[in-house]
């Protein structure tokens, strides 16, 4: 189970909407499985039906978050006008197995919706996305 | 020379370290060393053609090394050498040649 407090939920949102039509992409950082940090990342494919974090920008937040000695807990993109599950391209390219896909649908742009997996060898697993306040209490799931 | 090689992931897990020291003068010569430590290094992040996969980006201290000389790129001690794979996916059933 993945736990977010809702203040990324509503980041990675707002990102997707800001970004649309074009896919966004980021990463959240973490420790121990719990958020720290999350990196907004440029999409050097500006494209609506792929992303690829820019090479020099992934370098850039891999070096910070790797300086505070957290991991890649999550990796985001959004799907603007299909359903919220990995693309047969995203499970191919997926190069990340430690680390969960969090990827938000704006199909239906009034509720985005948002799902976590993880790809291990080209094996895609739905995991619980729960989402808390900023105490910790258990607010809702996010779909 | 050494020559520090960072690694994340699958690479990380094969190498049992965050970093890693490889020999040789060129990018692809470290590459070779660590694989003859490591064996399978090569093939997580190369073809048969020895050519780096489109989706692995290789850095030399804050440069990919697609802009400098590639496999070519001297290295020097200092150096560090970095291995990111890539942070993709798309829509569509095959990324239709538009990737970096
Ligand atoms: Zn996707």
């Amino acid at each position: 189970m993945l736990s977010l407090e809702r203040r990324y939920v509503d980041e990675v949102i707002a990102h997707a909407r800001e970004d649309a039509p074009n896919e966004c992409c980021g990463i959240i950082a973490g420790r121990d499985g719990r958020p720290t940090q999350l990196y907004r990342a440029v999409n050097a494919e500006a494209s609506p039906y792929r992303y690829n974090v820019d090479p020099k920008d992934l370098l850039r937040i891999y070096r910070d978050l790797d300086n505070h000695g957290w991991d890649v807990l999550a990796i985001y993109h959004s799907h603007t006008h299909t359903e919220a599950y990995p693309s047969p391209t995203d499970v191919s390219l997926a190069a990340w197995p430690e680390a969960y896909y969090l990827i938000v649908s704006l199909a239906d742009e009034a509720k985005p919706v948002l799902r976590a997996f993880r790809i291990q060898d080209g094996r895609v697993t739905e995991h619980e996305l729960q989402v808390v306040d900023d105490a910790g209490a258990h607010l809702d799931a996010a779909r | 020379m050494a020559v520090e090689v960072r690694v994340t992931s699958t690479l990380r897990n094969l190498v049992g370290e965050k970093m890693v020291q490889g020999h040789g003068a060129t990018v692809g010569e470290l590459l070779e060393d660590l694989d003859a430590r490591y064996p399978g290094f090569r093939a997580q992040i190369s073809g048969k053609d020895g050519q780096l996969h489109r989706f692995v980006n290789v850095y030399l201290n804050d440069e990919d090394i697609r802009y400098l000389q590639a496999l070519d790129t001297p290295v020097k001690p200092g150096d560090v050498a970095s291995i990111l794979p890539a942070l993709a996916g798309g829509g569509l059933p095959a990324l239709a040649g538009g990737a970096r």
